[in-house]
């Protein structure tokens, strides 16, 4: 039976993009509001776009012309009648400005009032705040650090090391820490432009930085009413740069007293500067279980699915709600639930070795199904479609894909099948790394500080590493693809008779250093089933010898439909039985492409004649245009977005080319800095011309 | 190694019941061991081929022989050699004590994918591989053969040319192959690979063939090699620049493509073969795919950019398309403005062609319009049905194109389209202007099917240049309004499709489905050309 909802707007507007704006408008559907979109002119083929009721364009790529841009925003408001403005997360979500234009129009701001708003927004002014309510700070210098030798002389009063923050800030941007009074001059300017050129404002902070934390947080409710609610935690301590990656709730880190004084202290802090809508009061947690605050975040965070999975509440409801006047639809603390487990894990369209975006075309994507099975519960939030376009002008984000389990093993075991499943090709992702981080030892026993990333991958994120147990299942599927894939070739006359092939595998494994590594595999496999199915189960005895390891016997069934991509391997050994899911992504000239626990490898899948002939082969020389962007024709040089120096991501812009009318975007071949720029606009190139030169550093 | 012991096994159980048939009553049973040793020693001469140090050689140039090569290419176990006991029968030179039994050249037919195909193998290790007489007899029998029973000849080329001794017979030689490559074109595929040396006039039998896939770095193809270049025109150039793979296959257009090994190279010509007939007698062999044939694509609906001054890859298109995503192009690094290859639609193969407006905007010029132009006859000769993606704004301008006869080499693509009559359906994804739209499997070159995308346009020319033309006196003003005009009225696939020039305009998601819809239906197009002896196209 549908629920009835209470009337709160009639149409709103979403002043926001990608997946939090498709999230919005979700919930606004259900409970009956009309929706309306802003959009940039990147964005105008965007999902957002299209699933909202009304759309309207509100200036050209750049954000600050667009998304930022508060005049064209409510000029669409008046244009289109929308009654309240949702803000989403980022561009507008915490600018007081904008929150007073919207007040003084009679719009409502679907998150706090302005005063709120305008006291935790500053981080300075909010830790003054907490200190007042009782909350525990961090010791430092609350007030605006004058310039860099102020900086220091706060450093040595409060201890090395320090933190340099932007005080406008948030999202690790603008973020130093300093061991040194050398180290404080020196980051003290980078922090100070970089919190310049993000936030347009220049002013820092410098507290304690405090070793091994956790990064836990308190989401808080509250209707403007007297009703201000606590909701369990989220743990968002695997960082990158500072950025969140993956996210879970609850904390393995808390106990309930734990739990129950920053939930209270979060409420505390809200009360004081009368709070309303949805909130979230960040925390830095030690290992003895002693908390800091952080600062508060006056709106709907980027991890709000984990909370929306354990208490079954709806965020984005509360807090049209609350805009609306109405209370929470869970008004007493004791009703709150906390049902299992539930982690997050942002999707990032970058390169998970050095955490560089890649800019570029979804040329296949498919999100992993809904729902796994009755207990676990899979939820992909996201803002693009098959054909859409990364681009550099906002945030790489992909998606974020939540699983949800009544134990926490049970909702990693579900976000690992789930990324298993998840196909994206056309820009280079991260799901190798998150799918890598899940299934660890030391993050399934919770040891999860904000340095993990580093400690795990000091030399960087090199993939899956094969080991005894993957490395035969990865060869043994792989071979038995093949088999399949042979058995279709041949089957133009209906004369497969083979029931038993031998295979030599040959399995890429990237090193530290950035070389690659080759260990042979040997596969014999043995058709089980009575006959062959092109599309469906078929079972082999396998029995591989991988490396210098002696041959184990595996039977596994593989379940394709031959030249999709998903498939599904299930192994049963002597000593276990496991199931997994590859992706098989491209057929290659000597074997395949395909993805395994998260990681690509290019497998060739030769018969024994072959390997053996194989080492006749020679390398050949080839010169390494991967730094170079040449042109791609006789053309013109249009214009050339790059100088030396500049640093570029993978798929980034760097010039155009113009021939025969057309213009041509030359995109980086891989990220790096520009090294030398040989063209200026207007230039007359030949096709093969080097136009720009790439280095690493 | 093991598969070379085991086909040896077969080979002297095979003999052992030869003899047992024709020696049956012999008396002397040492007479029958004698013959029964000698058999048995020339074949083993025969797969020696040059021997251990030659063949030690060819390995260490990073080269398979000539049997290994064989044995990759084919299914394993399912080559069957012919005339393995032939040697030459000169005695110039002291040829007459050089004897290698199979006199340069492994011949004879196996199974690709479980389809019969012939195949010769030219053996650098015995007499570099040079052609003799008998050498020729052997590939001409395998070439007749293939012809007679309906099935592709694959050549795997590594040879150092004429051997000299034999004078003009070695040249009669090729003249009787180059006659059979001629007979045998449009009856069945004629696949080259060059592995090694092709210099002189042996690379007219290449020539001659479809299809001719070179290998990086160790093979080479000239008419005159670097000595005589530097002999006659004082021009000092290597091998490798003068007729090495990157030449052939991105300037002269002789090679259809190139591949980093012999390994990867044989791998692919087993790829290329799936999509063959074994003659002109029949269709290409379907394959079973598990892709829908109704499978819509959204993103194909978004995929033109809406300023027809971006450029797009024509190769996401066709990817999107056809089965499974994938496509075996022909001609990768030549011509780059036209993209042409073979794909499977509903299991069956097509051959597609498409401007590309990644490069030069896809315009035509004479590389462009030959390149193509051979395949759809190709396709036409073949029974293989011929996908065209039309964006194209015209013929290349220019004294260097009509000083070098794009006239006549734009014409070679008119007519090729214009005489084909395998099924052929052509979709308009944007621009479709002047000459080139007559050209690219236009409606009346007989097309069958012409689709449109909402995005096509038609036109003569593109708005700027019309307007120039028509409002040559006119003010600057009106001349803009009537930019404006000429755009609303042609720059869309209305007009067209109101006169029967298209015969549908398609959303771009729904293409595959009516492609394959249409293809199901063409498959019992009946339609042939006036009898004459041959055409006379504008070569």
């Amino acid at each position: 039976m549908p629920k009835q909802h209470e009337s709160t707007f009639d149409k709103i507007l979403v002043a926001n993009r990608g997946e939090i704006a498709c999230r919005v408008m979700r919930t606004a559907r259900r409970m009956g509001i009309r929706t309306v979109a802003v959009y940039s002119d990147a964005d105008a083929d965007a999902v957002f776009v299209r699933e909202a009721d009304e759309a309207v364009r509100v200036g050209p790529a750049a954000s600050t012309e667009s998304y930022l841009n508060i005049d064209a925003i409510m000029q669409a408001i008046r244009t289109t009648g929308a009654q309240a403005v949702h803000p989403g997360y980022g561009f507008l979500s915490e600018n007081a400005k904008f929150v007073k234009e919207l007040d003084a129009a009679g719009v409502a701001f679907i998150g706090p009032r302005e005063h709120a708003l305008a006291a935790m927004g500053d981080k300075i002014q909010s830790k003054i705040i907490a200190q007042q309510a009782g909350v525990n700070t961090i010791p430092g210098y609350n007030g605006v650090v004058r310039d860099s030798d102020h900086a220091v002389e706060i450093a040595e009063e409060v201890g090395y090391p320090v933190m340099l923050k932007a005080s406008a800030g948030g999202g690790g941007k603008g973020m130093r820490v300093a061991h040194s009074a050398a180290e404080v001059r020196e980051g003290f300017q980078l922090a100070a432009d970089e919190a310049a050129s993000s936030f347009g404002d220049r002013r820092l902070l410098v507290e304690r930085f405090i070793e091994e934390p956790r990064h836990i947080e308190i989401q808080i409710l509250a209707d403007g009413q007297g009703n201000v609610l606590w909701l369990p935690e989220r743990e968002c301590s695997i960082q990158r740069r500072n950025q969140k990656v993956i996210e879970e709730a609850p904390s393995t880190h808390l106990d309930a007293a734990t739990r129950k004084r920053m939930g209270e202290q979060a409420v505390a802090l809200a009360r004081s500067v009368g709070y309303n809508s949805a909130g979230t009061v960040e925390f830095l947690v030690d290992k003895h279980r002693n908390f800091y605050f952080l600062e508060m975040n006056t709106r709907l965070q980027v991890e709000h699915p984990i909370t929306e999975l354990i208490t079954g509440m709806d965020l984005v409801e509360e807090m049209i709600r609350s805009a609306a006047g109405l209370p929470l639809t869970t008004t007493r603390q004791a009703d709150v639930r906390m049902d299992g487990w539930a982690i997050e894990a942002r999707v990032y369209a970058e390169n998970p070795d050095k955490f560089l975006p890649s800019i570029g075309t979804l040329a296949r994507y498919r999100e992993p199904t809904a729902t796994s099975n009755n207990t676990d519960v899979v939820r992909c939030d996201s803002g693009v479609a098959e054909g859409s376009e990364i681009s550099v002008y906002y945030d790489p984000m992909i998606s974020k894909l939540s699983a949800h389990g009544p134990t926490r093993s049970a909702a990693i075991t579900a976000l690992c099948g789930a990324l298993d499943k998840y196909l994206i090709t056309g820009v280079t992702h991260n799901i190798p790394l998150l799918r890598e981080v899940l299934a660890s030892t030391a993050f399934g026993a919770g040891r999860t500080p904000t340095s993990f990333l580093a400690e795990h991958y000091p030399h960087g994120f090199k993939g899956h590493r094969l080991d005894n147990e993957s490395a035969p299942q990865l060869a043994a599927a792989t071979a038995a693809l093949q088999f399949v894939r042979q058995a279709r070739d041949a089957n133009g006359n209906g004369k497969q008779r083979i029931h038993q092939t031998e295979y030599a595998l040959v399995l890429p494994q990237l090193q530290d250093d950035g070389s690659v590594i080759r260990h042979d595999a040997r596969v014999k496999l043995e058709l089980k089933s009575p006959n062959l199915s092109l599309h469906g189960a078929n079972g082999f005895g396998a029995k591989v010898a991988y490396a210098d390891q002696k041959e184990t016997e595996v039977d596994l069934t593989v379940t394709w439909d031959v030249d999709q991509p998903f498939v599904t391997a299930s192994f049963s050994g002597i000593n276990q039985t496991s199931q997994h899911s590859l992706l098989f992504l491209a057929p290659l000239p000597l074997g395949m492409r395909v993805q395994f626990r998260g990681t690509k490898f290019d497998i060739d899948v030769l018969t024994p004649e072959q390997r053996e002939l194989s080492r006749f082969m020679q390398e050949k020389e080839q010169v390494d245009t991967s730094r170079l962007v040449l042109a791609p024709m006789p053309g013109t040089i249009v214009s050339v977005a790059v100088k030396v120096g500049d640093a570029v991501a993978e798929g980034a812009q760097v010039a155009v080319v113009e021939a025969m009318k057309m213009q041509n975007v030359l995109r980086a071949p891989r990220a790096g800095i520009v090294k030398a720029v040989h063209v200026v606009p207007g230039a007359t190139v030949a096709g093969e011309d080097v136009l720009v030169e790439l280095s690493d550093e | 190694m093991y598969a070379l012991n085991l086909r040896r096994g077969l080979a002297l159980a095979a003999a052992r019941s030869l003899l047992t048939r024709t020696c049956g009553y012999a008396t002397a049973n040492t007479q029958g061991e004698e013959v029964k040793a000698r058999i048995e020693a020339k074949r083993q001469a025969s797969v020696a081929g040059g021997g251990e140090a030659r063949v030690a050689v060819q390995h260490g140039k990073g080269k398979l022989t000539a049997r290994e090569r064989i044995s990759l290419l084919l299914d394993p176990g399912t080559f069957r050699e012919y005339d393995a006991f032939v040697e030459h029968q000169c005695t110039d030179f002291g040829m007459a004590s050089q004897r290698i039994t199979g006199d340069g050249v492994v011949t004879g037919v196996g199974q690709v994918n479980g389809r019969t195909t012939y195949v010769f193998s030219q053996d650098f290790t015995s007499f570099g591989g040079s052609l003799s007489k008998t050498f020729a007899a052997k590939v001409c029998k395998i070439m007749d053969r293939a012809m007679q029973v309906g099935a592709p000849v694959v050549g795997l080329n590594d040879s150092g040319g004429a051997r000299i001794q034999e004078g003009v017979d070695s040249l009669a030689g090729y003249c009787e192959i180059f006659q059979r490559n001629v007979l045998a074109s449009g009856v069945v595929p004629q696949i080259s690979l060059i592995m090694g040396p092709c210099a002189g006039g042996a690379v007219y039998s290449p020539a001659l063939t479809d299809f001719v896939f070179m290998v990086r770095g160790t093979s080479y193809l000239f008419v005159t090699g670097p000595d005589v270049v530097k002999a006659v025109t004082n021009e000092t150039v290597t091998q490798e620049e003068l007729g090495g793979a990157q030449p052939h296959t991105r300037k002269s257009g002789v090679a259809h493509d190139a591949f980093d090994n012999d390994v990867v190279a044989l791998a692919s010509t087993r790829e290329l073969l799936s999509y063959l007939p074994q003659s002109n007698r029949e269709p290409p062999a379907p394959r079973f795919t598990t892709d829908p044939v109704d499978r819509a694509d959204e993103a194909l609906d978004r995929l033109v950019p809406s300023d027809s001054h971006t450029a797009y890859d024509i190769k996401s298109v066709i990817g999107r398309i056809v089965d499974d995503g994938r496509f075996f192009e022909i001609m990768p690094d030549f011509a780059r403005n036209i993209f042409i290859g073979f794909a499977r639609m509903g299991g069956r193969s097509v051959g597609v062609v498409g401007n590309q407006p990644l490069v030069s905007s896809g315009v035509l010029d004479i590389d462009a319009s030959v390149k193509a132009a051979r395949f759809v006859r190709f396709c036409d000769a073949f029974n293989i049905p011929i996908i065209t993606f039309v964006d194209v704004p015209g013929f290349l301008p220019g004294t260097q194109q009509e000083h070098g006869g794009i006239i006549r080499e734009g014409a070679k693509l008119l007519y090729a389209y214009a005489e084909a009559t395998v099924p052929k359906i052509a979709v308009t994804t944007r621009k479709a202007y002047g000459g080139a739209q007559c050209v690219m499997s236009s409606k009346q070159l007989r097309g069958d099917i012409n689709f449109a995308w909402p995005t096509a346009e038609l036109a003569v020319m593109g708005a700027k240049g019309a307007v120039e033309i028509l409002w040559r006196k006119g003010d600057p003003a009106g001349r803009k309004a009537a930019e404006e005009e000429y755009n609303r009225l042609f720059a869309n696939p209305l007009p067209a499709a109101q006169r029967g020039y298209l015969d549908d305009i398609i959303a771009p998601s729904t293409t595959r489905r009516r492609i394959i819809e249409e293809l199901e239906i063409l498959q019992h197009k009946k339609l042939s050309n006036p009898l004459k002896k041959h055409d006379n196209m504008p070569l």
